[in-house]
């Protein structure tokens, strides 16, 4: 979800083989760059593929991390979030005939004048497409019935603290209906000069 | 040997490691492949006395459900030349920005319009290589130096060119209102209603096809996008003000603060 100066991404922690559980804690929201963030959902060994962690070394092949790398070497500068979210749409399109079974969802900052910044929100299908309204977007299990509850809580322009109890409200309202995740929530909420990630207290079945 | 990450740096065009996984996953029962975005859609174009119109509606569906409320499927290739895309969201996003690309390349080698014949013939030619796998139907549209032109290129490599078109799920209740209303050496004005009517009875009579309407006019030397000419079905269900929370009905088990580095004058390369 998009805010004034701030965005934020919510998930939950569950990992499971269908309906068994077998990770509470399970990390989808990893820092990109300073000023965007990535949450992946979707199968865990292509969630893991894909996405860079901030533990690169155990994740060395992870393609998203190894194209920043690279951008970073010629470019001698972080990529910015919009530009991130075209490169990711082209990286899943590059797979279009067997693709990653992930649904991304890109949350950034991107400078466009004196304090003030751009929020980027997007989301992906399977094989890249990519989808912005720059308000908010949903992906994975529970994203059908977080399309209702983001639709009557969302308010452009929040401030960060309000985006807080919007965003949470929003994923717990939905995270009671979908028995497919649960298990604790993280909340990330980005400003341009901080990161806050906040774990909230949910239903633990 | 010295190069050999050469040998990891990507080759470009499409990438099929994962196809024989995804197979087998899919044989097994373990994994159903998800849902991709169609944008389910209907798109329509007309030529008129001077230009061409072309239209879209702006839903796009994954399954029954509205993915995107208001986007953007009319694509711009050229200065000069527009397509409307329906079909699988991705492959009309992608194949068109592919398209443009090799377009701007022609022209800069060139130094001359792109002609819109040639565009439609890059874009069947794709599709065909493909055998019809890349799910996209466009109408393209555009003024070259032979005048208006109004291509219908679809998936399996066809190519048609007639007065009007009309595709996508919608393509059927458009077309009904072209072949009542559409007449030749039409004025601007006429083109772009019979267009928003076209797309209108898609958008209220086929489920896959929604929202507002999006026009684009093209004629010599000028294009004209008309986004949101009709928006009658914007949102307007909203309480007033929006809802309140009371602070600390959520509940914070743990929270952990990461200060970033503030940009000031040159960023420092970080290689970390």
């Amino acid at each position: 979800m998009s805010g004034h100066n701030c965005v934020a991404i919510a998930t939950d922690t569950r990992l499971s083989t269908q309906l068994m559980t077998i990770d509470t804690s399970f990390q989808r929201v990893f820092k990109v760059t300073d000023s965007c963030l990535m949450g992946v959902s979707g199968l865990g060994t292509d969630v893991q593929t894909l996405q860079l962690t901030l533990r690169s070394f155990y994740f060395s092949n992870s393609l998203m991390k190894f194209k920043l790398n690279l951008y970073r070497l010629k470019e001698g500068r972080d990529m910015k979030a919009d530009v991130f979210s075209k490169l990711v749409a082209t990286s899943l399109y590059e797979h279009r005939f067997g693709p990653y079974f992930v649904s991304p969802v890109i949350a950034g900052l991107d400078k466009v004048g004196e304090n003030e910044y751009s929020p980027v929100i997007c989301t992906y299908d399977s094989i890249g497409y990519r989808e912005h309204n720059g308000q908010f977007e949903v992906a994975g299990t529970g994203a059908e019935l977080l399309y209702g509850v983001c639709e009557t809580f969302y308010k452009p322009n929040l401030e960060p603290e309000q985006l807080f109890e919007v965003i949470s409200n929003s994923l717990l309202s939905a995270l009671d209906r979908d028995s497919l995740s649960g298990w604790g929530a993280k909340v990330y909420l980005l400003t341009p000069t901080e990161l806050t990630v906040r774990s909230l207290k949910t239903r633990q079945d | 040997m010295e190069l050999d990450y050469l040998k990891t740096l990507p080759l470009g065009g499409f990438n099929f490691d994962n196809c024989i996984r995804n197979r087998a996953m899919a044989e097994s029962g373990i994994l159903q492949a998800p849902k991709t975005m169609k944008t389910g859609t209907t798109i329509c174009g007309v030529l008129f006395k001077d230009g061409v119109v072309l239209a879209a509606d702006t839903r796009a569906t994954g399954g029954s459900i509205v993915g995107d409320k208001n986007c953007e499927k009319i694509h711009n290739l050229a200065p000069n030349i527009f397509c409307c895309g329906a079909g699988t969201a991705a492959d009309c996003d992608h194949v068109t920005e592919m398209i443009k690309r090799q377009l701007e390349l022609h022209r800069l080698n060139t130094h001359s319009e792109n002609r819109v014949q040639m565009a439609a013939l890059k874009l069947v030619a794709h599709a065909f290589k493909y055998g019809g796998q890349i799910g996209t139907h466009l109408i393209v549209g555009g003024v070259d130096v032979k005048g208006p032109q109004l291509i219908e290129c679809s998936n399996d490599g066809n190519m048609y060119s007639m007065p009007y078109h009309t595709t996508g799920s919608g393509s059927l209740a458009a077309m009904a209102i072209m072949e009542t209303r559409y007449k030749e050496n039409m004025t601007r004005e006429e083109a772009v209603n019979l267009c928003i009517a076209a797309i209108e009875a898609g958008i209220y009579h086929d489920l896959g096809s929604g929202s507002n309407v999006d026009v684009c006019v093209i004629t010599r030397n000028k294009y004209e996008m008309l986004r949101n000419i009709k928006h009658d079905n914007f949102k307007v269900f909203s309480k007033p003000g929006g809802y309140q929370f009371k602070k600390d009905r959520v509940q914070v088990v743990e929270e952990f603060k990461h200060k970033l580095v503030v940009e000031a004058g040159e960023q420092p390369m970080d290689l970390s």
